[in-house]
């Protein structure tokens, strides 16, 4: 394919392989830190908003390659020696727990107060109106966002290059240095990625229109 | 275990880090306006165009929304080298950014101009209006008045990724971050620093694109609405 051999082509698709297991970490990481950020983010107490929108404002204020930089230097100075994918990880986990974090306080807003007045009124306690009431409702306001968001998780990914984890744009940048047809490579690059994150884009579109629709 | 951080390269290598910082303000400014005008064009054209225009700016905006921005800019800086158009490093990194920003604020400005209600134009029409005259005039600020908001956040968000730069060489911030720990070996000292100056740098720059935001639409002051 434009010039290039079945196995570079493989080579650029295990690249892609570790672009979606570093992904996959990203969301899952960011998921279990970005739940409690939004919870905080629109509790009642006042110190732990101030705090969550602290942490929030500081990574959303720092570009990700340099978050990664950070952790990788970081937890070196501790004495562990720290693999790229879990550097990369880590960071990833970081940054996307603020953006999730953030949209997800968003959706817990979005959901009517009288809901939850209408709730309290059924006597249901301050647990059963979240679990019951309130997250039901902001969950399915939340998918679409969420997974637009994964798209700008995968494309982030590739920031990984800046500390030489092996992902799909690292593996381009290597297979160009060894055969000199950036042209092609990046190409086939920009496809592969271009393949993972246009499904969820349209995705994400057309379910955002879903939910327009019943709720009109 | 305690770790004692080591401030000192702060000071023997203060030229280098300006440097970087110049760079990184000056590829942020120079790529703000062009992208928006970009962006502004592509969402009037992807709305009123011609079908085969409206085509190809679509393929453009989700093209670019679709890949990340490392690859756009290796694709253009190594790719079109091949290919004989051959471009420094630091015209690349403006001219991808530019290309980047553009198909982002394109969608948040589609957004501000679908806002607009439609008796406006129609206003417009009976005040016989030229077509340009209603863009110019009733279009186009009432669109950036609603979306501001979202385009300053892609803006910081435009600045922040212009760290990857130094990928093909343009030295800027984070570049400079990386040349001074391969001197220092102190590569958490160094970018917890730099880490600091970027938060500073989108601090400033909210407020700047908030202050001439307040200055260009002076319909907010007057109607007292909050930043």
């Amino acid at each position: 394919m434009l010039g290039l051999t079945p196995e570079q082509l493989q080579f650029l698709l295990q690249g892609t392989g570790w672009t979606l297991l570093l992904s996959l970490m990203g969301f899952v990481g960011g998921t279990v830190i970005g739940l409690p950020v939004a919870l905080a983010r629109s509790a009642k107490s006042r110190w732990l908003r101030r705090i969550s929108s602290l942490y929030v404002q500081f990574v959303q204020g720092v570009p990700l390659p340099v978050i990664m930089f950070v952790v990788y230097f970081g937890v070196s100075i501790y004495g562990f020696s720290v693999s790229a994918l879990v550097a990369a990880a880590i960071a990833m986990t970081l940054y996307s727990s603020a953006y999730l974090g953030e949209i997800w306080k968003g959706c817990l807003m979005a959901v009517p107060k009288t809901q939850r007045e209408a709730a309290e009124c059924l006597a249901l306690s301050a647990p059963q109106q979240f679990i019951y009431v309130i997250l039901p409702q902001a969950l399915r306001i939340a998918i679409p966002p969420t997974v637009g968001f994964l798209v700008q998780i995968v494309k982030n990914s590739s920031y990984s290059v800046v500390i030489g984890f092996f992902d799909l744009t690292y593996s381009a940048k290597v297979l160009n240095n060894a055969t000199f047809t950036p042209f092609a490579i990046f190409t086939i690059a920009a496809a592969l990625y271009f393949a993972i994150c246009f499904p969820l884009s349209l995705f994400a579109c057309r379910f955002e229109r879903k939910l327009a629709r019943s709720a009109a | 275990m305690a770790y004692t951080f080591d401030f000192s390269f702060i000071g023997s290598f203060s030229a280098e880090i300006w440097s970087g910082i110049r760079l990184t303000i000056w590829l942020t400014l120079l790529t703000i306006l062009p992208g928006f005008a970009l962006g502004t064009a592509c969402a009037v054209a992807r709305m009123n165009g011609p079908r085969w225009l409206r085509w190809i700016v679509t393929g453009y905006i989700e093209g670019i929304r679709n890949t990340p921005l490392v690859i756009q800019v290796f694709w253009l800086f190594f790719g079109l080298a091949v290919l004989g158009a051959r471009i420094g490093p630091f015209p690349a990194a403006v001219i991808a950014l530019v290309i980047n920003t553009g198909a982002y604020s394109a969608e948040i400005m589609r957004a501000g101009f679908q806002s607009i209600p439609k008796g406006e134009l129609e206003a417009g029409e009976c005040l016989a209006l030229s077509r340009w005259q209603m863009f110019w005039s009733i279009q186009l600020p009432q669109a950036a008045e609603r979306v501001y908001p979202a385009l300053i956040s892609q803006f910081i968000l435009m600045m922040l990724a212009t760290s990857i730069m130094s990928q093909i060489s343009v030295e800027e911030l984070t570049g400079v971050g990386y040349q001074i720990q391969s001197i220092t070996f102190r590569g958490f000292d160094v970018y917890v620093v730099i880490a600091l100056v970027y938060l500073a740098l989108a601090t400033g720059l909210r407020l700047l694109l908030h202050f001439v935001a307040r200055g260009s639409f002076p319909r907010l002051r007057r109607l007292g609405t909050p930043l």
